[in-house]
């Protein structure tokens, strides 16, 4: 048991072994070098975000417009307050765990326990928080259409709100056939078709004249755009989606290919394709963490209960696993800040 | 070593009464987008953008000072692992974020439009 333990005996034998010039025994300064591996692959998947982000700078999906359901207050736009509660969540499991640490220093077992317990809730309602968000990232609300160029369009009314294809999609008796990998010439096949076809899209939008199309150019306001007459200058606002006349909306939608509904890894209906990609990697990526974080706080927390770290005379492995849990929360603020807010 | 066992209770709830705030403050910040913050740029990025980071790196800091206790470590240890971090985040971002803005110049001024 010995070697688990902080024992600060550097007076002698410098060179034998047991001694800690950094004043943290083995364990806890291998967790550290972990984190900071572990911050370093973080960083550089928000890095290569930012480099797509910078690339497609015009056309990046606003996030508040993404991410705004909040449970029970269905068809009510609610940007944020979700993810601002996820965020509270993880930061209270970060207190709770940094009192379980506390109360380990002091040797409370019992203290320990229940912190430990409730760091573990927190962990597993974020966990759950995070599969509802995935839930409607990936169902979508509205839906949009994919043009031959590969830009996305969507359809606001004449007060620029979002109109859902549902909406005004027309009702053809047309033959649709999904493409199985059987049918297929190469190797290809589709999940499932689309709620609507391009054709029903498109004479539905015919049929409702006061629909325009709102592509992903974000208005800047500038003089150029000023001039340029295929834009709707009374709902376009700076710093949001451009809005188009009728007449270019039509003139645009002309060129659609594809129906998109919700998300997946090839496209998505809230813009550029890695958007989407970049949320479930990097969300996923994290929240993969968070699970391993309960899981091992899990096994930590039966230590505690049988006593294992009572009779070890010290609760450095709960403050191991501390050091983790912290770190998950800490690339959490740094996510929250860079999908959701900035 | 930090194991002087006293309680830190105390600042922990101040820690965590901070963040929270910082978070709230954010989170408004991020629905109402005041104007003075949001049209206004500085170095390429917009005022709230800032704020957003500036208020990040600070909750960043309690976490990493109060909750994983550096605070309390030798300087040794401290500055041996904020050092490589931020001098390695700060280069990467650096690289990253020049290229990729270099790229949208490429897309905007030439011929090519779209799209991989």
């Amino acid at each position: 048991m010995k070697a688990t333990v902080t024992t600060a005996n550097s007076e002698e034998k410098t060179w034998g072994g047991g001694n800690e010039p950094m004043g943290a025994s083995y364990g806890k300064l291998m967790m550290w070098f972990f984190i900071m591996s572990d911050a370093l692959t973080f960083s550089g998947f928000l890095a290569a975000y930012g480099f797509s982000r910078f690339k497609f700078i015009e056309t990046w999906p606003l996030a508040d417009e993404v991410f705004n359901h909040f449970p029970f207050m269905h068809g009510v736009d609610a940007p944020m307050y979700y993810v601002a509660l996820m965020t509270f969540i993880l930061i209270f499991s970060s207190v709770t765990m940094v009192l379980a640490v506390d109360a380990g220093h002091q040797m409370k077992k019992n203290k320990v326990v229940v912190y430990m317990f409730l760091t573990i809730i927190g962990g597993l309602i974020f966990v759950g928080s995070q599969a509802w968000e995935w839930k409607n990232f990936i169902k979508g609300q509205y839906g949009a259409i994919e043009t031959t160029g590969g830009s996305l369009l969507q359809f606001v009314d004449k007060d620029g709100k979002r109109v859902a294809l549902a909406d005004f999609a027309a009702t053809l008796h047309e033959e649709r056939s999904q493409l199985k990998r059987s049918d297929a010439t190469w190797f290809m096949s589709e999940s499932s078709l689309p709620s609507y076809s391009v054709a029903e899209v498109q004479a539905g939008f015919k049929a409702h004249l006061e629909l325009l199309i709102r592509t992903e150019v974000i208005y800047e306001g500038s003089a150029e755009e000023a001039k340029n007459s295929t834009i709707n200058h009374d709902l376009s606002k700076v710093k949001f989606k451009t809005v188009l006349t009728r007449e270019e909306s039509e003139l645009r939608l002309a060129q659609a290919a594809h129906v998109v509904e919700g998300a997946n890894l090839i496209r998505n209906e809230y813009g550029n394709k890695l958007f989407a990609d970049f949320f479930f990697f990097i969300t996923g990526f994290h929240g993969f963490h968070v699970f391993s974080g309960v899981i091992i706080n899990i096994i930590i927390f039966f230590n505690v209960l049988l006593g294992t770290y009572e009779r070890r005379g010290s609760y450095e492995m709960v403050e191991k696993v501390g050091l983790y849990w912290h770190f998950v929360d800490l690339v959490w603020v740094f996510v929250f800040t860079v999908f959701y807010l900035v | 070593m930090s194991h002087e066992h006293v309680s830190n209770t105390k600042r922990i709830w101040f820690v965590f009464a901070l963040l929270s705030v910082v978070t709230i403050v954010e989170v408004i910040l991020g629905i109402y987008k005041p104007a003075v913050f949001h049209l206004n740029h500085f170095l390429g990025m917009n005022l709230l953008n800032w704020i957003f980071y500036i208020l990040t790196v600070f909750k960043a800091y309690y976490i990493v000072w109060a909750f994983m206790h550096l605070e309390g470590e030798k300087s040794s240890l401290r500055w041996s692992i904020v050092l490589p971090i931020v001098f390695l985040i700060l280069y990467i971002l650096f690289i990253l974020l020049t290229e990729g803005d270099y790229i949208y110049g490429v897309f905007k001024d030439s011929t090519i439009k779209w799209n991989f």
